[in-house]
């Protein structure tokens, strides 16, 4: 019984350990713009991306490079998961504002 | 304004392809109008649902909520259509040599038809939500006048909906030697590629992982964002940059179909076993 306590406390850290893997990256949306718009994250590795949306109107967060398509509402924020990344540059944009919400994420 | 209509359209274009295809699949069923015009009343009234309920569907499932939800209304639109197309390499030469002959095999028919009302109206209700948000976000922001969003918006909607009918209609002029064969062609590809886009939210949510991602980039040549990128996407599929898990289901629905459909035929052509289906 102490065992199988032991071994789930084991896994279960272990878990938490690969969790903790995944990097995190924190975005903001203002004005329909991305801040920052460049974001350099580790390529190879799945990355988790925070993105708050401080506008009051929804916002799209896409990327086709990145495979992403997710709405933030209003005054909200949205995790989103990308990678693991070859190496390059990838561009995303808010759809709903595409003129000025652009940004890169750049994977090394 | 402009800026509004493109964006309207792009939503509304993947869902009349849709509706499109499967009006033209289920030529000769009595009485489909009427449920694909409830699919499309359905599917409507749950976007806007679904638009203002934004905030706490992606709240859920620890903020995957939405990628859950999306996942599991391509899941549903992809069991549908292989019902359809399974049910359909069955009975569909049978409509086409009896299209005057009304009330055959209404039971079946009927169930069939429903099937029909769930995909329309998800396929109006996915697409439509990000309308909703969209036009939403347009007319708190100020940006545009009142009268410019609703232009463009219609712009969009009609420019949408055409590119369905135009596609809709040119189902139609294939001979009816061949209109089965292309409509089940086409939604065998339908469903292919939401399984595969459903595997696309669940690698976003972290649930499933990519593989191989990308198997390939051919976005140098047709890129998802192009018109006509978007075009082959909602007909074929198509992805330029698709993952390893992306293809594996879209790979599997695409074979399961098929074998269902073959099952299907050849479980009809038995005599004995096979319920009756003449009048």
């Amino acid at each position: 019984m102490k065992r199988l306590a032991l071994a789930t406390l084991l896994s279960l850290s272990l878990g938490a350990f690969a969790q903790a893997d995944k990097t995190d990256f924190a975005i903001a949306i203002k004005d329909h713009k991305f801040s920052p718009d460049r974001i350099e994250v580790p390529a190879g590795k799945k990355v988790k991306l925070v993105v708050e949306n401080q506008d009051a109107t929804p916002e799209e967060f896409e990327s086709h490079s990145l495979k992403v398509e997710k709405v933030i509402p209003g005054k909200s924020k949205a995790t989103i998961f990308i990678g693991p990344l070859k190496a390059g540059e990838y561009k995303f944009v808010g759809e709903f504002n595409e003129k000025t919400a652009k940004g890169v994420i750049v994977a090394k | 304004m402009f800026g509004t209509a493109l964006i309207v359209f792009r939503e509304v274009l993947e869902a009349a392809l849709i509706v499109g295809i499967v009006a033209a699949a289920t030529t000769g069923i009595p009485g489909r109008m009427r449920y694909i015009a409830g699919g499309l009343a359905a599917g409507l009234v749950g976007s806007i649902l679904v638009a203002f309920g934004a905030e706490k569907i992606s709240q859920l499932a620890e903020g995957m909520g939405q990628e859950l939800f999306n996942a599991s209304i391509l899941g549903i639109a992809v069991v549908m259509l292989a019902w359809h197309n399974i049910w359909m390499s069955v009975h569909g030469r049978e409509l086409a040599a009896s299209a005057k002959q009304l009330g055959r095999d209404v039971v079946s028919g009927a169930r069939e038809l429903s099937v029909v009302l769930v995909v329309i109206a998800v396929a109006v209700l996915r697409e439509g939500s990000e309308t909703v948000l969209f036009l939403y976000g347009v007319a708190i922001s100020g940006d545009a006048s009142q009268g410019a969003m609703i232009a463009g918006g219609a712009i969009g909607l009609v420019g949408g909906v055409a590119v369905g009918y135009f596609l809709f209609k040119g189902l139609l002029r294939i001979p009816l030697r061949h209109f089965f064969t292309a409509t089940s062609a086409l939604v065998l590809l339908l469903a292919a590629g939401m399984a595969a886009q459903a595997a696309r939210f669940l690698i976003q949510a972290d649930m499933l992982p990519s593989l191989a991602s990308p198997l390939w980039d051919t976005s140098g040549v047709v890129d998802n964002s192009s018109l006509l990128g978007k075009l082959l996407q909602g007909l074929l599929g198509y992805d330029a940059q698709p993952s390893g898990m992306q293809m594996i289901f879209f790979v599997a629905v695409f074979a399961a179909i098929l074998l269902g459909m073959s099952w299907a035929r050849k479980r009809a052509a038995e005599p004995s076993t096979a319920t009756p289906v003449t009048t």
